[in-house]
């Protein structure tokens, strides 16, 4: 068995899905170079009205409660990608028949899905969550479901064997539906003169095609005849070509006018988040990376500092071990603006994605009006946790995310993460990466519990380090005093040291200090200190305080 | 009881008739000598009665002081120090605990353990950082396991006090808004305390509760205690007494027995001796006995 989903009216559909409110309005859309655009479709609204395919822009713009699209590929792609998406959530046997049509086989899917009208019904309701009305047809062959499809509104299931009893009533016109969209225009003369040829022998509907006798029709139509008779009869047979699973999915809204306010970009982006998540839903997917690019009407009064990042390549270091969290370019030649949204953890809540994006486009604005915006998401399968009752407590990674992105925002990108300690003798050598923090195995954790620390001392760093100046008796250290730090001076009561260490020498960055642990009389307290002489510069340095 | 007079005529004086909010008719229970005075309220219900019942009706929902339910006793985790476990009985989880000391006594050794056992145990744990001053090989070396260590650095371009903690709180309120940490610690030890003291005492008693009924340890480090009642366990730690041995310190036999003074170069610094009170414990419900105890720190290359 197969269904077919079509969309009718598809141009207008794409609009209806980019921007749901126009649903009750009438709605032209036009194509064309000005000032020649012509209407190229309406929706039924529009129709009432008197607005035709055709009609010149100038002339639909009379009628004023007509609201006037001009058409978008980039929508009408992106709602085929979605009619996709919603038949590989059955299937993974689906046929691309044309930009508003999708065969899926059904073999199998009854033990699944439930009875064929079940899963026409389902069909029907994936399609209008992914905001595409449309028909769908099931029958036991593709053809036969496609020409139901494009022929009965709703969901229309053909039981096997009726197929030419259930196709009887549709008008011929439905075999050439699909036929010459493109630019094809052989097929397109070829299919006209076909309909004129049955218009003149007083065919008007497919049961009045199915009766004719096959020799006849063949000496005058030739095999193009007899394959439009078996199209009619419901016995056509083919198999599907099935398509492949996207790599990424993306959506994509064109403005009319650019928009300067992040306010409504968030309104935009809240309604792209929207429908890539219901399109991963659909799949049962999730999203580990988001990639946001606004395409930008001009660069005058861009932050140069934007295009000192320059362009991040591909071979950098695993997400999971960079910081800041999201990187972004700027094109001057393309005029685009990227923004990658890396997650520790698939996920899918679109209004945490929006809360995320907004939070990165206040630290990063754009900086010029925004005239496309593209949002993909890489799929990934989403994460499968096993809790357990006696696990320690752990932040929920949604929230933790959120914070974490807020927490950048409140005291810097780089400040806030875990740190790793890099493999050098170099003082205070670390660097920060983003926290995602892993559970440990049980037995681990009850070996480490079990496990018995005693205190450690630990240094205070003063960052950065205070910059001294030492009396020196005798080569002995006897005063220190910090004119930034008031409260580290006094005289050395006790010292241990120096400590020599070296690095780097090889690298324009080298270093060399001695070490001294110290105590100083304060005015009030004893205080233990690391002063630090800087062999290479010269000066000393108060490096921290033991605590 | 908002109720109306209705009547005031009586044999013996007068009579007060209350319309209670219901509608019905009571009368108040007579006070002194009128307790027993025969014909009030000769009419209708007796008084008492009437009195007890309405009065029980409207206390119904009220828990008398003597069935109160004695507060939960949080439960308490290891310090990852013996010594002061043995001090405190530990960190309370869902309270705010206190460290405070001046330098160089022993706060961020106990902040360090702190941290290393909450981690050994599996927890995420906090480090809201003040003044920008932990400093990563002490931790790695006091065993914290460092991915589960969410590090926010405050004061970034900023030397000011007072917009280093205006960040510090405004994360914490985040945080604890997020949940799930096992251990947040606000370091406040390098902050001067007059600027420290401008929290206000709102705040510290808005995370008190933002911090109840969770499994969260809440700790500040500072250097004079500054939450006030917030507070359910206050340690102080001692400064280094002035005197003739100052950090314990390790040199060779040889040079101990010598007259002269050892040189710089012969010592080695392994460690600082702590001194601990327990100023405030709220967990029981009894005075706490001041208590102090002293231990010693290592250092990371005391071996």
């Amino acid at each position: 068995m197969f269904a077919c989903i079509f969309v009718p009216n598809f141009p207008v559909a794409a609009v209806f899905r980019a921007e749901p409110e126009l649903r009750a309005r009438a709605v032209a859309i036009f194509e064309g170079k000005s000032p020649l655009e012509k209407v190229f479709a309406v929706n039924e609204s529009a129709g009432r009205v008197g607005i035709a395919p055709g009609m010149t822009k100038a002339q639909a713009e009379l009628c004023s409660e007509l609201t006037l699209r001009p058409r978008s590929p980039l929508q009408e792609s992106v709602a085929h990608a979605a009619l996709l998406d919603c038949a590989q959530s059955f299937s993974p046997c689906v046929e691309d028949a044309a930009a508003d049509t999708v065969l899926v086989d059904l073999e199998g899917m009854e033990s699944l899905f439930g009875m064929l009208p079940e899963i026409g019904r389902s069909l029907f309701r994936r399609a209008a969550d992914l905001g595409l009305d449309g028909n769908v047809a099931v029958a036991s062959n593709a053809d036969a479901a496609m020409l139901a499809a494009r022929g009965f509104c709703g969901v229309t299931v053909i039981p096997p064997g009726q197929e030419a009893e259930s196709l009887g009533s549709l008008p011929v016109e439905v075999l050439f539906a699909g036929r010459g969209e493109g630019k094809d225009k052989e097929q397109k003369k070829e299919s006209i003169r076909l309909l004129e040829t049955l218009e003149r022998w007083g065919v008007r509907d497919l049961r009045a095609l199915a009766a004719l006798p096959e020799v006849a029709l063949s000496e005058r139509l030739g095999q193009e005849g007899l394959h439009l008779q078996q199209l009619a009869r419901g016995k056509a047979s083919r198999t599907l070509v099935p398509v492949e699973e996207p790599a990424v999915f993306e959506e994509a809204i064109e403005l009319e006018y650019p928009i300067v306010l992040l306010e409504p970009l968030a309104f935009l982006l809240n309604r792209l988040l929207e429908q890539i998540c219901a399109r991963l839903t659909a799949r049962a997917l999730a999203t580990q990376e988001l990639r946001l690019t606004l395409e930008l009407q001009n660069l005058t009064g861009v932050d140069p500092q934007l295009d000192a990042f320059g362009i991040p390549s591909e071979s950098d270091a695993s997400p999971s071990e960079t910081l800041p969290l999201a990187q972004h370019f700027i094109s001057r030649r393309q005029s685009k603006f990227c923004r990658t949204l890396r997650l520790p953890l698939p996920m899918l809540d679109p209004k945490l994605f929006l809360k995320l994006l907004q939070l990165d486009l206040n630290a990063h604005p754009p900086g010029a009006p925004i005239r496309k915006i593209h949002l993909t998401a890489e799929p990934a399968r989403p994460r499968s946790a096993q809790g357990g009752l006696f696990l320690p407590p752990s932040p929920e990674p949604e929230k933790l995310e959120l914070t974490l992105a807020r927490i950048a925002g409140l005291v810097g990108d780089a400040r806030a993460g875990s740190l790793e300690l890099l493999d050098t003798y170099r003082a205070d050598s670390f660097r920060m990466r983003r926290f995602v923090p892993r559970v440990a195995p049980e037995t681990k954790r009850r070996e480490a519990v079990a496990e018995n620390k005693s205190a450690v001392a630990a240094l205070r760093r003063f960052r950065p380090p205070l910059r001294a100046t030492v009396t020196i008796e005798n080569g002995e250290l006897m005063r220190m005093v910090c004119s930034k730090n008031k409260e580290v001076q006094g005289s050395v009561l006790w010292k241990a040291g120096p400590w020599r260490s070296s690095g780097d020498w090889w690298e324009r960055e080298a270093w060399a200090r001695d070490e001294w642990d110290i105590a100083l009389q304060n005015a009030d307290s004893i205080a233990l200190y690391r002063l630090v002489h800087d062999l290479l510069g010269g000066s000393w340095f108060v490096e921290g305080s033991y605590d | 009881m908002s109720s109306a007079v209705v009547s005031t005529s009586a044999a013996q004086g007068r009579r007060f008739v209350f319309i209670s909010e219901e509608g019905g008719e009571v009368c108040p229970q007579p006070s002194g000598a009128e307790l027993f005075t025969e014909g009030l309220c000769t009419e209708g219900r007796p008084p008492q009665r009437a009195f007890s019942t309405a009065t029980d009706a409207r206390l119904a929902g009220v828990t008398p002081a003597s069935r109160l339910a004695v507060r939960p006793v949080p439960e308490m985790v290891s310090s990852g120090i013996a010594a002061m476990d043995g001090l405190t009985g530990g960190l309370p989880r869902g309270c705010l605990t206190e460290i405070c000391g001046p330098a160089s006594s022993g706060r961020t050794t106990l902040l360090l353990a702190a941290l290393a056992a909450a981690t050994r145990r599996g927890e995420c744990c906090v480090l809201v950082d003040a003044s920008d001053a932990l400093d990563p090989q002490s931790a790695a070396a006091a065993g914290i396991e460092l991915d589960r260590l969410l590090w926010v650095r405050c004061g970034e371009n900023s030397t000011r006090a007072e917009h280093r903690l205006e960040q510090l709180l405004r994360a914490t309120d985040l945080l604890l808004e997020s949940g799930g940490f096992g251990l947040i610690v606000l370091d406040l030890g390098d902050l001067p305390p007059q600027a420290a003291r401008r929290i206000p005492l709102t705040t510290w008693f808005r995370f008190r509760r933002a911090v109840e009924h969770t499994p969260t340890v809440l700790l500040a480090v500072e250097r004079q205690s500054i939450a006030g009642s917030c507070s359910s366990l206050l340690i102080k730690l001692g400064s280094i007494k002035p005197g003739p041995i100052r950090p314990r310190a390790r040199m060779s036999e040889e040079l101990m027995d010598s007259q002269f003074p050892p040189p710089s170069h012969a010592q080695v610094l392994t460690g600082l001796e702590i001194t601990a009170e327990l100023v405030r414990c709220r967990m029981d419900r009894k005075p706490v006995r001041s208590a102090e105890i002293t231990f010693a720190s290592r250092t990371a290359w005391a071996g």
